[in-house]
C-alpha cells in the first residue's frame, strides 16, 4: 500500500479520527491515558494506534519506562498542499486580483 | 521532568533521499531560504556555534547554540524567541533534529521541547513546523516547492 492509501484508510475511521482529536487536545498520551476517555477497548485502541503509526500521523517516543504517542499533523500538511491548496489558488488569486484593482482605483 | 511539566511536540516526515542531502538542505543557508519561507539562518554548525534566524527584511526571529551536533545523524538547538515579548519571556526551548535511514528513505524527527506547562512558545512554533517540513519534502523529492508565502507574516 502506498504512503498515500495508508493515510486515507487510516483517516477513514471515526474511532481513530477521535483518537487524534484526542491527542490533539492532550499531546503524548500513554495508552492507559487515551482509554480512559475512549468508549472502545484497551484491545481497539492499541489497533487503532498501530494504523495510525502506520500512516504516520501517530509518532511513539519513550520518555523513560512511559511510551507516549503523539500526533504528527504533518502528512495532513501533505495532504493539504496536494489536494486543498491546488483547488484554493485560483480563488486566492481571484481576491488578489480584486485587492490589486480596488487599490490602483483608490489611488486614482 | 515529567511531561505534565514540558510542553513538546513530535514532527515526523519520511523523505526519499540520503541523509548526507538531506544534512546538507538543514544546514545551507541558500537552500533553507527555500523551504522556509525566505527565513535567513546563520551558524557555523559546530557544537557551541551561535544559532540565529531572521526575516528576509532582517529582524531577529530566534537566537540561541547548537549544544549537540553529529552529522548527518543529529543536532540540538537550543532556541530562544527573540520575536514576541511572551515568548521570549518563556526562555530557552531545546530543538531535537534526528535523521535515521529506513530503507530508501530519510526519517527526520523533529522534537521540539520547553520545560514548562502550556507554553505560548511551544504552540506558536507547532503551527509552523509542518509547513516547514511538507515544504522541505515536496522540494527535496520533486525540486518545487508546495508553499511561498509566511501564513503568518
Amino acid at each position: 500500500m502506498s504512503d498515500a492509501d495508508l493515510l486515507f484508510k487510516a483517516l477513514a475511521d471515526p474511532g481513530r479520527r477521535k483518537l487524534m482529536d484526542r491527542l490533539h487536545a492532550n499531546d503524548g498520551q500513554t495508552l492507559a491515558e487515551l482509554c480512559r476517555h475512549l468508549d472502545m477497548t484497551r484491545q481497539g485502541v492499541t489497533q487503532h494506534l498501530a494504523v495510525l503509526e502506520a500512516a504516520n500521523l501517530v509518532v511513539v517516543q519513550w520518555r523513560g519506562r512511559e511510551k507516549l504517542h503523539f500526533l504528527n499533523p504533518v502528512p495532513l500538511q501533505e495532504i493539504y498542499d496536494r489536494w486543498i491548496c491546488k483547488f484554493e489558488r485560483p480563488r486566492l488569486k481571484a481576491l488578489r486580483d480584486l485587492k490589486r484593482r480596488l487599490e490602483a482605483g483608490g489611488k486614482d | 521532568m515529567s511531561a505534565a511539566n514540558r510542553s513538546s511536540f513530535v514532527y515526523v516526515t519520511f523523505i526519499r533521499i540520503t541523509p548526507e542531502k538531506l544534512w546538507e538542505a538543514l544546514t545551507d543557508p541558500q537552500f533553507i531560504r527555500q523551504y522556509w519561507f525566505n527565513t535567513t539562518v546563520e551558524c557555523g554548525w559546530k557544537k557551541g556555534s551561535p544559532w540565529k534566524m531572521a526575516l528576509p527584511d532582517g529582524s531577529l526571529t530566534d537566537t540561541g547554540e547548537i549544544l549537540e551536533i553529529d552529522p548527518p545523524r543529529r543536532m540540538v538547538i537550543r532556541w530562544q524567541n527573540e520575536w514576541k515579548p511572551e515568548l521570549k519571556a518563556e526562555g530557552p526551548s531545546r530543538c531535537t533534529i534526528e535523521l535515521e535511514p529506513v530503507d530508501s528513505a530519510v526519517k527526520l524527527t523533529v522534537t521540539h521541547e520547553i520545560d514548562r506547562p502550556a507554553s505560548k512558545l511551544i504552540t506558536a512554533v507547532s503551527g509552523g513546523w509542518p509547513r516547514i517540513l511538507s515544504n522541505l519534502k515536496s522540494l527535496l523529492e520533486t525540486g518545487e516547492v508546495a508553499i511561498t508565502s509566511h501564513p503568518g507574516h
